[in-house]
């Protein structure tokens, strides 16, 4: 049971449930003021014609057209839901990282991999793909907590389907929660799920200009893992080239070269994960934004 | 980028403002799309004729105004005004810009009957 929503089932594991809401939050600005059009009521010789307006009615004191100021993001419902997302995480002191990349990258193998080297750090793994649960299975057989989201014919995760697969979670206390987005490069980019941050795994074999061709992601992402470093010989890439291109368009990145594969950079990259969350306060009673 | 969703999102901002400001009916409906937004902006306007049939705000024209991307130069500091993600710092010339402003999309206000 959604406690933002009310709606009744979470979307787990092919059961594509994507729902409207009918709720409504009230937006800050939302009020409205006439404006000068002109009154409807138009003179034919003697006779006077009201309720020819647009509307069809005379409301006295009103024009029928008005003017009213709205102000709000066109993402401000998503936004509500990951606010909501980001202090249940921070009641609890766990940090989430949103895992981001275009598809193949090898982020389930990269994932499989952090855990195992995590030990006994209590974490759960959110896997976002439009369709199929092989990802959570994947990540099980490591023997974490994963839940499957199916987007169907959605092209991202937002706050609302990350909110239902936290609760199946029941995340504790001073945890990890790895969200796998959906393999795009381009709309993850611009929907917040609640998390701490973006990270970027960006692989050897796309390309050093895939960062200036989809600059939005590696611009919200704090760090970008360059993964499959170990491929590098066989791809004629130049690493160098990649990390300027990741700069050039976010100059503050962090960058990490990896091989999920080989373990090259691994340790460093569970050392930062390690780091954030020490780094994050400590489970407190009540929920901070 | 996801146009059909940011469609989606308008309607539902509009439907409840029709609730609270009880319109039967939109004329207009103004948006505010900043330059890195990553709007495709004729994507925006098919998706938003597809979306809103249906609705209170079926056949209203949606009018768009552009707001510019600002960026930090990390080179020399300043806060300048570019075009594109890509281009150089029109100050100093460096290419270490980071995105301060130009991600806006948000529904300034509606034309309503």
């Amino acid at each position: 049971m959604c406690t933002v929503c009310g709606c009744g089932t979470a979307s787990v594991e092919g059961h594509g449930h994507r729902h409207d809401h009918g709720h409504h939050h009230d937006h800050p600005h939302d009020h409205n003021h006439s404006h000068a059009h002109d009154h409807h009521h138009h003179h034919h010789g003697d006779d006077m014609h009201f309720g020819q307006g647009p509307a069809g009615v005379e409301v006295p004191g009103m024009s029928q057209e008005r003017l009213i100021e709205i102000e709000t993001d066109i993402l401000a419902k998503n936004d509500r839901y990951a606010e909501v997302n980001r202090a249940a995480l921070s009641a609890l002191g766990s940090f989430a990282i949103n895992l981001v990349s275009s598809p193949g990258s090898g982020k389930t193998t990269l994932l499989c991999k952090t855990i195992e080297m995590l030990g006994d750090q209590p974490l759960a793994v959110i896997e976002g793909d439009q369709q199929t649960a092989n990802d959570a299975e994947r990540i099980r057989a490591t023997g974490a907590k994963a839940v499957q989201v199916n987007t169907g014919k959605g092209c991202h995760l937002d706050g609302h389907m990350v909110g239902h697969a936290m609760e199946h979670l029941a995340l504790g206390q001073n945890a990890m929660l790895f969200i796998e987005n959906v393999g795009n490069l381009v709309c993850p980019a611009g929907f917040d799920l609640g998390e701490d941050c973006k990270v970027a795994v960006i692989s050897v074999t796309e390309g050093e200009d895939k960062p200036l061709k989809y600059p939005d992601m590696f611009t919200v992402s704090e760090i970008a893992l360059l993964n499959k470093v170990d491929l590098a010989p066989y791809c004629d890439v130049d690493l160098d080239l990649y990390e300027a291109n990741l700069r050039r368009v976010n100059p503050g990145i962090e960058i990490l070269r990896i091989s999920a594969k080989t373990g090259e950079g691994m340790e460093t990259w569970v050392q930062w994960l390690r780091d954030r969350l020490a780094a994050k306060p400590a489970a407190a009673p009540v929920a901070q934004g | 980028m996801h146009e059909m969703s940011l469609c989606e999102g308008i309607r539902s901002v509009i439907e409840d403002a029709a609730v609270k400001n009880k319109f039967s009916g939109v004329k207009t409906v103004r948006v505010e799309i900043g330059k890195f937004a990553g709007v495709e902006k004729p994507a925006l306007e098919f998706a938003f004729e597809v979306v809103m049939r249906g609705s209170v705000a079926e056949g209203a024209i949606l009018e768009m105004i552009d707001l510019p991307g600002a960026a930090m130069c990390y080179d020399c500091m300043k806060q300048v005004e570019i075009e594109s993600r890509l281009d150089l710092c029109p100050t100093c010339g460096g290419g270490k810009l980071m995105p301060i402003g130009g991600d806006e999309m948000r529904i300034k206000d509606l034309e309503v009957l």
